[in-house]
This record gives C-alpha cells, sequence and structure tokens, in this order.
C-alpha cells in the first residue's frame, strides 16, 4: 500500500496500522463536507493532513474525535472496528485532540490542568503531592522545563501547548491530533515542537499534524495526506513530495459553479492608501498577529483580493484600517489626504464600510427585525421630527435594497435569525451600501453561505466596483479570489508577500506566496 | 452544485413562510405571555374576593404600583443595555431627602455645602427639580464607572446602593423631613379626574408613554436595542455605545429621582429607609415583563404589565387575608413561575 522504504526508522514492514478510516462519508445541510474520504496511521508516525480552508481536514478530525458522527464509513483502531460517540470515548480510547484555541484553565496551575477531571487521590480530596510528582514526571519525559504550580495564564502560548501535550501523555494517548499546533510559535518555539513531537514517536506514540506549512510538513512528517473539496487528493511518503508537488495537489478546485466576472473594471484614483501598518500584541495571547509593515493601495472601482491562510492577518488588517481595533502605527490616506481613524465611527463618517467575517457575532442583531438591522448605521439621514425614525422613508430604503440585492424576506419585520445565511449576508451589505460607502471592506463575503447566494454577492460587488466604489475582498477561497479581484495581495504571518494582477495569478503562485518562506519561494518557480 | 446559473432561483429557506403572516398561537402567547398571566390572576383574585374589582380598590393598587412602576421604566433602558442597576431604592431615598429639604428651607443643604437655598423654600418645582438633579448626577457616576472604568454593572450599583443609603442617612442626621403642605402633597396623594384617579399614577402611566414612544419610535431607541443585542457588531456599526450605556444609567437615575419626590409628596415625609429592598421588585416587573437579563429583547409595555402584576399579586394576597410571611414567599415563586413560562414560550417560537 505504501512504499516502506521511505520509513526505515519509524514504520516497521509488515506492521498493521493502529488507525483505519474507510470510505468516510459526511454531509452538513446542502454541503458534502466529506466523500469516501481515507486514511491510516501507523504506530510512530507522524502523519500531516493538508488542503485549504474548508477541505474538510477540520470535519475529518472532528469525526476522529468524537465531536460528529460520520455518516457511514467505517473506523478500525487496532484492529477492532470502533464507533466513537462522543470526546469522552474518544479520550478513552487515547485518541486526543490539541486544538488551535486550548482549552485550559488559566487560574488553575499546570499540574491541575494536566490532571483535570482525572486527580489522583478519591474521596473527594486532592492528592497534591501525587499531581506535582506526576506532573514532573510528565515533564521530565518530555524534556520540558516547567514547574507544576505556576498559574497557566502566566504561561507563553508555546508553553500552554506543552501543557496540552503533557495532558495528552498522561492520559496514555496513542494518537495525538495536532490542529495548527506551530501557527502561533516562534521559529525556535516550532523547532522546540518539533523536537518533542520526535520524541513523542519514539515513545510509540502517532501524531496526526495538520499545517499549512508545507516547509513544517515537510520536515517532520513520515507520510502526508492531501484533501481537497472534501476527496482525497492522495496520501503520499514524504519522500515523493515537494512543497510543488504538495501546492499542485492542494489546489485546483472546479470553477464552474463561480460567477465568471465579464465586466472591465475602470479605475478611477487612489481611494484609500494604507502605510507603515504595524503591530505586535501580546505574546500570551493565543490569537494574536504580528502585523509587519502593511502598505498598500486600493483604487476607486477596483476590488482588491488580500489572500493568506488562517492566521496570515488579513482580518487584522481589516480591522486596524476600520479602526475596531488598536495597533502600534498606521497611516492612512483617504482621496490623498492624510487621515486619522480611531473608531468605527470616525471610518463611517470618512465613507467607510465593513463587512465583518463572522456575521452573527460581529454584524447581526439577531433577536432583532431585519428592519432594525438593514438601518441601524443609516438612521441619522432617516430622521423626521427631529429624533423620530422616518418610517415610510425607512421603508422606502429597506424596499430599496431588497429589490436590488434580491433579499429573500417575508416582511422587514421578520427577525433576522429566520432568514438563510445568504440572505442575512445581503442583509449586512445593505447595512453598509445604504451610507453610500467610497471604500467597502469585505472580510470573507460568501462564508456558510449556498452556492446561489455566492454567485449572487459576487455579481453584486462586480456591480459595487462597477459604480466606483473600492472594494478590499479577503477571502480564504482562492478561487472566489481569482474570480473576483482585479489585483491580488498575498499575505504570511503578517506581511505582504506578493501582488499579482488578476492575469498573471493562478492558485498555484497564490498558494507558493501564502504557504512558504520568501527564501523557499523565490526558489521555488512553477 | 452543477449549474453556473447568473440568476439563481429563489432557495428553499428564502420563500416567505405562510406561517409568519397569519395569525400564530405560539408567537400570540410569546408576545402577550405577561398579560395573560396578569389577566387570569386578576379573574382567580376576583371570584376569591369580590372586593378586589372595586374601582377603588383598582386605583389604590395602581397608586401602590406607581412609585416602584417609575423605576422599573428607567430599570428596562438599562436591562435592554444588557445591564443592571441595584442601587434605585438607595438614589430615590436620597432625591427625596434633598427636594423635601429644599422645600422645607434648605437647612440641611446650607450645613453640608454653606449654600443657602432658603429663597426657593416653597416651591413645588424648584423641590421636583432638586430630586431629578440629583437623581441624574447618581446616574452619571455610575454610568461613568460601568462606560469609563469598566466595572461591571452589578459591582457599580451594588456599590450605588450602600453608598447613596449612606449619603442619605448622612444628609439628614438618619431622621425624616416631614410636614408639608398641600401643594407639596398633590403630586401623591391628589386624585383627578372625577376625583378618582390618582397623580402618581397619571405620572407614571405618563412616563412608561414617553418611554415607550422614545424606545420604538427614536433613533436612539434603536441604538439601545441594538447595543443591547450585540454591543460588538453595534460599535463596528458606528453607534457610540460608551454614550448609549452612559445614557441608560442617567435615565434609571431620572426616573429614581422622580420616585424620591412622589414617594415623598405621598407619605408626607422623606426618610432615609425610603425604598429599601424596591430593586428587587423593580427587577422582578421588569423581568416578568418578558425583558431579557441579557438585553437587546423586551420594553416598557410589558414592564407596565410586570409591575401591575406584581401590585396585584400582593393586593389581591392582603385582601385574602394571606400572612405578609406568605405573601413573600408566594411572590418569590411567582417571579421564577412567571419568566419560566415567558422563556417556554419564546423558546416553543423559536424551535
Amino acid at each position: 500500500m505504501i512504499d516502506l522504504d521511505a520509513h526505515p526508522q519509524r514504520i516497521r514492514v509488515g506492521e498493521e496500522p493502529i488507525l483505519m478510516m474507510e470510505h468516510i462519508d459526511k454531509s452538513f445541510p446542502g454541503v458534502q463536507a466529506l466523500s469516501a474520504v481515507e486514511m491510516n496511521l501507523y504506530r510512530g508516525e507522524v502523519h500531516g493532513l493538508l488542503g485549504e480552508n474548508g477541505a474538510g481536514k477540520s470535519t475529518l478530525m472532528k469525526i476522529l474525535s468524537g465531536a460528529y458522527r460520520q455518516d457511514s464509513g467505517t473506523i478500525t483502531l487496532n484492529g477492532e472496528p470502533v464507533e466513537i460517540q462522543n470526546p469522552l470515548e474518544a479520550q478513552r480510547l487515547g485518541i486526543v485532540t490539541i486544538y488551535q484555541e486550548f482549552t485550559l484553565v488559566p487560574s488553575l496551575t499546570v499540574a491541575e490542568n494536566v490532571f483535570m477531571g482525572r486527580e489522583p487521590g478519591g474521596r473527594g480530596l486532592l492528592d497534591w503531592s501525587a499531581i506535582q510528582r506526576q506532573t514532573e514526571t510528565l515533564m521530565w519525559r518530555l524534556d520540558i522545563d516547567l514547574k507544576p504550580m505556576t498559574l497557566v495564564r502566566n504561561l507563553s502560548v508555546a508553553e500552554q501547548q506543552m501543557v496540552e501535550i503533557a495532558r495528552a501523555l498522561s492520559i496514555q494517548s496513542q494518537i495525538i491530533i495536532m490542529d495548527e499546533p506551530t501557527s502561533a510559535l516562534s521559529e525556535h518555539e516550532t523547532q522546540r515542537l518539533l523536537q518533542i513531537i520526535r520524541e513523542l514517536t519514539a515513545q510509540g506514540i502517532s501524531i496526526i499534524f495538520i499545517t499549512h506549512h508545507l516547509e513544517e510538513a515537510l520536515e517532520i512528517c513520515d507520510r502526508v495526506t492531501v484533501l481537497r473539496d472534501g476527496r482525497n487528493v492522495g496520501t503520499e511518503p514524504i519522500n515523493r513530495l515537494s512543497t510543488e508537488r504538495l501546492i499542485r495537489m492542494m489546489v485546483g478546485r472546479s470553477a464552474s459553479e463561480l460567477f465568471q466576472r465579464r465586466s472591465q473594471h475602470r479605475f478611477g484614483d487612489v481611494a484609500l492608501s494604507v502605510g507603515n501598518l504595524n503591530h505586535t500584541p501580546d505574546t500570551r495571547d493565543p490569537n494574536a498577529i504580528t502585523l509587519q509593515n502593511i502598505s498598500f493601495a486600493v483604487r476607486r472601482g477596483e476590488i482588491l483580493g488580500l489572500a493568506g491562510l488562517i492566521g496570515a492577518g488579513r482580518t487584522e488588517i481589516a480591522r486596524a484600517i476600520f479602526g475596531a481595533d488598536e495597533v502600534d502605527s498606521m497611516d492612512l490616506e483617504i482621496n490623498g489626504e492624510p487621515v486619522t481613524i480611531r473608531s468605527p465611527r470616525d471610518a463611517i463618517r470618512l465613507g467607510l464600510g465593513l463587512v465583518p467575517e463572522d456575521r452573527k457575532q460581529q454584524a447581526l442583531f439577531l433577536a432583532l427585525a431585519v428592519r432594525a438591522n438593514l438601518s441601524i448605521a443609516s438612521l441619522s439621514r432617516l430622521l423626521r421630527f427631529g429624533e423620530f425614525v422616518n418610517r415610510p422613508a425607512e421603508n422606502e430604503l429597506i424596499e430599496e435594497y431588497r429589490r436590488k440585492l434580491s433579499i429573500r424576506m417575508a416582511t422587514p419585520e421578520q427577525r433576522v435569525s429566520n432568514l438563510s445565511g445568504g440572505n442575512q449576508q445581503k442583509v449586512v451589505i445593505a447595512r453598509w451600501l445604504a451610507l453610500q460607502p467610497q471604500v467597502l471592506i469585505v472580510d470573507e463575503p460568501t462564508r456558510g453561505i449556498d452556492v446561489a447566494a455566492k454567485a449572487e454577492v459576487h455579481q453584486l460587488l462586480d456591480e459595487l466596483a462597477n459604480q466606483g466604489i473600492a472594494v478590499i475582498m479577503i477571502s480564504s477561497e482562492l478561487p472566489e479570489i481569482l474570480s473576483i479581484s482585479d489585483r491580488i495581495l498575498t499575505l504570511r504571518q503578517g506581511r505582504i508577500t506578493g501582488e499579482f494582477l488578476r492575469a498573471q495569478a493562478s492558485e498555484e503562485l497564490l498558494m507558493q506566496h501564502m504557504a512558504l518562506d520568501e527564501a523557499v519561494s523565490a526558489q521555488v518557480r512553477m | 452544485m452543477d449549474q453556473a446559473s447568473r440568476t439563481p432561483p429563489p432557495t428553499e429557506s428564502a420563500k416567505p413562510k405562510p406561517s409568519e403572516r397569519r395569525f400564530n398561537l405560539p408567537d400570540f402567547l410569546a408576545r402577550f405571555a405577561p398579560l395573560i398571566f396578569l389577566v387570569l390572576l386578576a379573574i382567580i383574585f376576583g371570584l376569591l374576593q369580590p372586593r378586589f374589582w372595586l374601582p377603588l380598590n383598582l386605583w389604590n393598587v395602581m397608586r401602590q404600583v406607581s412609585i416602584t412602576g417609575l423605576l422599573a421604566i428607567g430599570m428596562t433602558f438599562v436591562i435592554l443595555t444588557a445591564g443592571i442597576d441595584l442601587s434605585v431604592g438607595s438614589l430615590l431615598a436620597f432625591a427625596g431627602l434633598v427636594c423635601a429639604d429644599l422645600y422645607k428651607g434648605g437647612e440641611f443643604i446650607l450645613q453640608h455645602t454653606g449654600i443657602n437655598l432658603g429663597f426657593l423654600e416653597g416651591s413645588v418645582l424648584a423641590a421636583a427639580l432638586s430630586a431629578v438633579l440629583i437623581g441624574v448626577l447618581g446616574g452619571l457616576l455610575q454610568g461613568s464607572a460601568v462606560t469609563r472604568m469598566r466595572v461591571p454593572p452589578f459591582v457599580v450599583t451594588l456599590g450605588g446602593l450602600s453608598a447613596f443609603r449612606g449619603a442619605a442617612l448622612f444628609f439628614s442626621n438618619g431622621g425624616p423631613i416631614s410636614g408639608f403642605d398641600e401643594a407639596f402633597n398633590f403630586w401623591g396623594q391628589g386624585r383627578v379626574i372625577n376625583n378618582e384617579v390618582p397623580v402618581p399614577v397619571i405620572i407614571f402611566l405618563g412616563a412608561a408613554l414617553v418611554a415607550h414612544i422614545v424606545l420604538r419610535y427614536t433613533r436612539y431607541g434603536r441604538h439601545v436595542y441594538a447595543v443591547g443585542g450585540n454591543e460588538e457588531a453595534a460599535r463596528l456599526s458606528g453607534l457610540n455605545t460608551g454614550r448609549i450605556k452612559l445614557s441608560v444609567y442617567v435615565i434609571v437615575g431620572f426616573m429614581a429621582g422622580l420616585g424620591g419626590f412622589v414617594l415623598a409628596s405621598r407619605l408626607n415625609s422623606a426618610e432615609a429607609v425610603a425604598g429599601v429592598s424596591y430593586e428587587l421588585t423593580v427587577i422582578a416587573a421588569v423581568v416578568i415583563g418578558g425583558t431579557s437579563l441579557f438585553g437587546g429583547e423586551g420594553g416598557v409595555l410589558g414592564t407596565v404589565v410586570g409591575a401591575v402584576l406584581v401590585g396585584v399579586l400582593t393586593n389581591g394576597l392582603v385582601l385574602m387575608n394571606v400572612s405578609s410571611y406568605i405573601q413573600q414567599i408566594i411572590i418569590g415563586v411567582i417571579i421564577v413561575v412567571a419568566v419560566w413560562f415567558d422563556q417556554f414560550i419564546k423558546s416553543r417560537r423559536t424551535a
């Protein structure tokens, strides 16, 4: 099945895989997330799981860790078929996941976190000395210098990750799933983590390693499985792979379902220019992203695509421009005039709009009607008798955007939470269009909406550009970026790594700049 | 999936559902749950004790409700933004004492501040304004602590609960200020319209009407719901969330001041121990009225119903000679049941 000569050290000839996932299917309403996915894992192996955002990596791992049930397909562990009903069951079977967002309790000590829920010493009392001793042993096994009684809140992200790994070891795991473990780590910390992974495999533990960083995958993994659109592209031993080959396996989605732009945008003057955008966040925040010297401009009538993997800093840039988050430094010009934006209020006054990444958390008032959701930002233009909302004018506005954006709703009084995802997104976009912005930033504008609504949103963005609005679009979907944008910036770890005109760009080229170090990407020329 | 249609057909979920246009029972119940509860209660009390339905009794219930009702109107604004104000009773007592003192010549004001306001003696307008001013200042203080210092509202107003009570006791050396003339007492004891409707009831219902209009029909009202419904979304929509949150504490302070004036007038006496534990009755009224403690949902009409419901319950139990100890138990249980009923109905609707 695999080329065993490639792994003389870790995978022994004739050995059976400890884990086999066969023919796994999983669908969600409207989406086939996984189709007939296969994956197997040997004892002591580091198995890379790669693919674009949305390729199905997380879904597959959630099935393995008991968070989801597969619709069909079998999982065999140590030769026995298993039904993994829930996360506790997975843990009992020795399968542990270390997520990007840690599950530690910051106000407790390292030792307490390691033994959370399984504290030694029965009869309701904690055996503190046993907890400490056992934690020290674990730390020694991992060769980590962490005191058991340190509070987790005082640890760096890398150290917190070590605590998670110690916890996984303490429950006798045989399989540890690591989801993007290096995304928040420095180069040095990453090397340290890779070292620990090698030690774990030497102790017979198998690792499933989800990553976006191709060099890392090539450095640490024995084999790599690539998923695309919920299907297997292939599983290959590492000595047959290269970064070029991996990129080619990851990209290449069928573009038939996408909106195909026909119009040629006419560009005007520079509407917004950003310079010298720098930010160094608190190191204890696991999601913190450092922005380094971000500079770019967008013209009227232009759609600028920002492409990058998770953690590249795209959303952070959008929020900084819009005044939603404070940054260390940023120079902004609107229509050539230097401006300062300290809050979203300032941004709106200067003609900016932001359709945020997370519709439900950041944009919608779910308990309120479509009416209130759509007009909330533009009420100051809809007043009469002083402070009263001008209902007829408001109705006209709602009707105008219902028609223009084909928002499908029963009445404006309908709760926005009862609309489909696509219609909710249109309400959010309409909220900004009602303000007639000069620059509209859209962050993942088609996330979680169906294919038909997606095409409508794409068409709408195209029309906005035709009307002379400068559009900045952030998207994790490369086909979307490629079909809509006039110009594309690639980002990696808080830096701009490339700039491409639409005609020059391809998925391979973008992925290369999103996923590889500059030094490496300079060598790779496809 | 396989068609690249440029004008896609409407999706299933997007079609207007017929059920959303026609009458549907869960929706109706969800909107009027507190009112239905109130009517049922009134019918039960009326059957058990016919005196309950006498106009005189009903107006008395409304008069008893009017002070806590005023506070509950202000509290509704605060709770709509997902805040809380525990200090209303204490602030009411403090404001009541200041206005009573001013009306009687400003003796304590002179003693504490050295400012002689004796020329305002006997001015009902000045007295009422002074009560409202104290309330507004108290609200500004607490609102600033919530928005600028970012102390949770529960903690800020728990501090206020103690501090304003202390201020009231300190202001009058712990004693009452009592004995006003007809002009002052009219606002708490007077009756209008056939000498039947108590003045405090008019003030309460008038304030409720204004509050309802503000919340439903003005820009500010929309902003209050938005901040309570999703503060981050409100901020990203350009709302000045800090100022909106500050304003609701000013509004509840205003109501506490007004309540302090009306209560002093009704009792012909302002006391430092007035309004003790009013915060519980007031929060109960708002919550029974269907306003969510998580913010963004509810309104003043529900609060009026909630306040009247608590009043009716107390009155009915008194008429039935239920001991005041047992009354407290029953009221406590009813609060929980009413809110459970409201949530149950609402969850059925969204399911």
